[in-house]
């Protein structure tokens, strides 16, 4: 018995006790999803008690240290944890900006009464993150922002404009990019701030996009105040902890899909819209041929995330390859839910009613193609690569 | 076990580096189709391969080999592709041993210490045809006397020609198509009735065609059972198909290293190619392609120790991804090098000469993906 199997024995124990029969379900749609927050809307009451005791126990965040609200556990317990919920096909108990982005950056730049007040907040779920990144005129070029951010003596104004803001409707608090030196070049002008989104001067407007869905707002600021120590890192330094968190959201989109939907392989998934022949195989060859290609470039890159961790964990930095992961496993994504819309056909295309609860794959599919826009475009990926990793010159 | 190398796997592929590259360069390959080498290895390099136990990599250690496993066969591998070191390798000491593995304590004896010396070269002798199709081994063997009697042919014999043994597929039941009623015969160089000559391919390696007239042979002859010998064929193929793969991981690696190498030094219209944008996302997407063949290939070869279940399906992947990007980087590296890239004079037409090859070998893309496919339920 290894060191680990009494904590396995345990993890085991204290899920199947504490897991609701309802979250272990596979989830229905985006509204089964829970994301916490002052305003939460919980689908069902087994939702709010599975967050309140995942977050109690820090294992919303199961390797952030306990005294910032997190798990405490080493890399191996989490990764059982993991495998535990993946057994009893527990659902996450919280979705979070704030687990996926801001921990990490307030874990690394942050000052010690940061990460003790709002990290704590962040692993029970109390409070829901949105990002201020993307600005009208700096996409790809993201470190071209303009929202200015005045230093007014006992606290910073800001002013400007964000776009693509993952629902700043409904978050509670934003964490922001805002230049506060005019004058220095791009890069050295920038500052990374935390502040409520109630206060004053702060708006909002959902963005409605080709999948009639709304995740994404434009978010206005005119002469919002914060306080000076909302501040995190030093002052127009922002930029490093910008870059740490791209990386980090790079590495978290490329990581999207599994290879299928709900843990059956496309390819099962066509077998079971399309038939087969006498010998089981899909009866389209020509389609088959291409899920066949999807599968094994899906199995040689989920191979390719796990290397990258192990490599990770074995000492070497993932570094730019976290481009290399977010290009291709975005680029792959797209693939996969195209040829899940050819697999089921003329069903595929049905955008509303009961059997296509409101056309969960249409709109699954299109939602994919912004996989390779944000988070820096497949584009910019091909030349972060380039550039950092194979020594190409510039132009 | 995680997708990372240990310390003494970095030892062995470090030394298998150094080794290859300073003994057996692409320039030794070149040399010995030059020369017109009658065998188209070197059997004195091959020697000193077997002195550092690479020969005997598979074989257990009472055979006098170093049972050292398949991880390690892999790098060894890879690192031939980076030189495109012609060499009995993965034909004799991947393939044959084995085969020779799931034999008699006799048939271990007679030959595992032979192998593990360097001394003795045996080939696997499976396929029929234009393509590569076990199932459709149609060379027939019928009970004779005490022993088999062997009638029909054998092509693209991996470095069969001038092997002290072939191993061969034959039918002793059913009919071509069938999996069932295959069994694996040995076969001695000298047997009467069996004529063996050299087929050249593209990539100047030794490959034989063999043909089998009334070619009798012992009921010892015989490795593992009788009608049942298509499970042990595929796993004989299978660590043919990942050492394959490994190589040309290792081809890919090195073909797009010269390809970077020599897009940053080449200028026109004032400046290095390499600052192309049209370039640099070609050189971007193929070096992503290439991590991704990184872990199919250290995945397929750890399941062999790991997870034996599941080894048909980790080579299926690994041969097929490892096939389609060495053939991409190949392609690209021609094109990128422009008119340079076309002259024999150049190294890199080898390196396309022979994964073009070791693709096609053992079963190319679409035979693998059409595997994994079936494995995978549709």
């Amino acid at each position: 018995m290894s060191d680990l199997e009494p904590f396995r024995i345990e993890t085991r124990a204290w899920l199947e006790e504490n897991c609701p029969a309802e979250m272990r379900k596979p989830m229905r749609s985006e509204d089964d999803a829970c994301w916490g927050g002052r305003n939460a809307k919980f689908s069902c009451e087994a939702q709010k008690v599975w967050m309140d005791r995942m977050g109690a126990k820090g294992w919303t965040a199961p390797e952030w240290p306990s005294e910032y609200g997190g798990g405490g556990l080493s890399h191996e317990q989490a990764k059982i944890l993991k495998e535990e919920m993946s057994a009893i096909k527990a659902r996450s108990p919280l979705m979070s900006f704030g687990i996926w982005m801001l921990g990490p950056a307030l874990l690394k730049y942050g000052t010690e009464e940061q990460k003790k007040h709002y990290l704590p907040q962040i692993t029970r779920g109390e409070i829901r993150w949105c990002q201020g990144y993307s600005e009208p005129g700096a996409g790809s070029d993201l470190a071209s922002l303009q929202t200015r951010c005045d230093d007014k003596g006992d606290h910073f104004e800001i002013t400007g404009q964000k776009v693509w803001t993952s629902y700043a409707d409904r978050a509670d608090w934003i964490f922001c990019l805002v230049r506060t030196d005019r004058e220095a070049s791009k890069h050295l002008g920038i500052s990374f701030i935390l502040f409520d989104m109630e206060s004053e001067g702060v708006s909002t407007k959902p963005i409605t996009l080709i999948s009639g869905r709304s995740p994404f707002c434009e978010t206005f600021f005119d002469q919002v105040k914060v306080p000076k120590e909302n501040l995190v890192g030093t002052l127009n330094k922002g930029w490093d902890i910008a870059k740490y968190l791209l990386t980090h959201e790079r590495a978290m989109i490329g990581d999207a899909g599994d290879g299928g939907v709900g843990g059956r392989s496309i390819g099962q998934i066509a077998v079971d819209s399309l038939g087969s022949d006498a010998q089981g195989k899909l009866a389209d060859s020509a389609l088959r041929a291409d899920l066949a290609r999807a599968e094994i470039d899906g199995w040689s890159f989920m191979l390719t995330m796990e290397r990258m961790k192990d490599e990770a964990k074995a000492g070497q930095g993932i570094g730019a390859r976290s481009s290399m992961l977010k290009y291709y496993g975005t680029e792959l994504n797209k693939r996969r839910y195209e040829l899940l819309m050819a697999s089921k056909g003329h069903a595929a295309l049905e955008w509303e009613g009961e059997a296509s609860r409101d056309g969960e794959l249409p709109r699954m599919w299109l939602r994919t193609k912004a996989n390779s826009i944000e988070g820096g475009t497949s584009e910019v990926q091909l030349n972060i690569i380039s550039k950092r990793i194979l020594g190409l010159p510039a132009s | 076990m995680a997708l990372v190398l240990n310390e003494e796997e970095q030892m062995l592929r470090d030394a298998a580096k150094g080794f290859l590259s300073e003994k057996a360069p692409v320039g030794a390959l070149r040399k010995l189709r030059d020369d017109d080498d009658p065998l188209g290895w070197s059997r004195d390099l091959w020697s000193q391969m077997a002195d550092m136990g690479w020969a005997g990599i598979l074989v257990p250690e009472e055979y006098g080999g170093i049972d050292y496993g398949m991880v390690g066969a892999g790098l060894i591998a890879q690192e031939m592709g980076r030189n495109l070191t012609a060499s009995p390798f993965i034909s004799t000491a991947l393939m044959a041993v084995t085969a020779l593995r799931e034999g008699s304590v006799e048939q271990k004896e007679k030959w595992l210490p032979g192998i593990a010396e360097g001394k003795t070269i045996i080939a696997m002798a499976v396929d029929e045809g234009v393509k590569h199709d076990p199932a459709k081994t149609a060379l027939s063997a019928v009970a004779h006397g005490n022993g088999y009697r062997l009638n029909g042919e054998k092509s693209y014999i991996i470095d069969g020609f001038d092997a002290d043994a072939l191993i061969v597929a034959a039918r002793t039941s059913g009919e071509a198509g069938d999996e069932a009623g295959i069994s694996l015969f040995i076969v001695e160089k000298d047997a009467v009735g069996m004529s063996s000559s050299r087929t050249k391919l593209l990539d100047a390696r030794n490959y034989a065609h063999s043909e089998f007239t009334d070619v009798d042979v012992a009921g010892d002859a015989l490795i593992g059972t009788l009608d049942d010998g298509f499970a042990l064929l595929e796993r004989v193929l299978n660590v043919g198909r990942v050492g394959l793969a490994a190589e040309m991981l290792g081809a890919s690696e090195q073909s797009f290293d010269m390809t970077m190498d020599y897009i940053k030094e080449r200028k026109q219209f004032g400046t290095r190619v390499g600052a192309f944008q049209g370039l640099q996302h070609r050189a971007a997407h193929l070096y992503s392609e290439i991590e991704l063949v990184k872990s199919a290939v250290l995945k397929a070869l750890q399941m062999f120790a790991d997870a034996p279940e599941m080894s048909g399906a980790g080579a299926a992947l690994a041969k097929a991804k490892a096939g389609e990007v060495a053939i991409l980087a190949a392609n690209e590296a021609v094109q990128m090098h422009g008119g340079i890239g076309m002259t024999d004079e150049y190294d890199i037409g080898f390196y396309m000469k022979r994964v073009r090859a070791a693709q096609e070998l053992l079963g190319d893309y679409a035979f693998q993906a059409n595997r994994l496919a079936v494995l995978r339920g549709f």
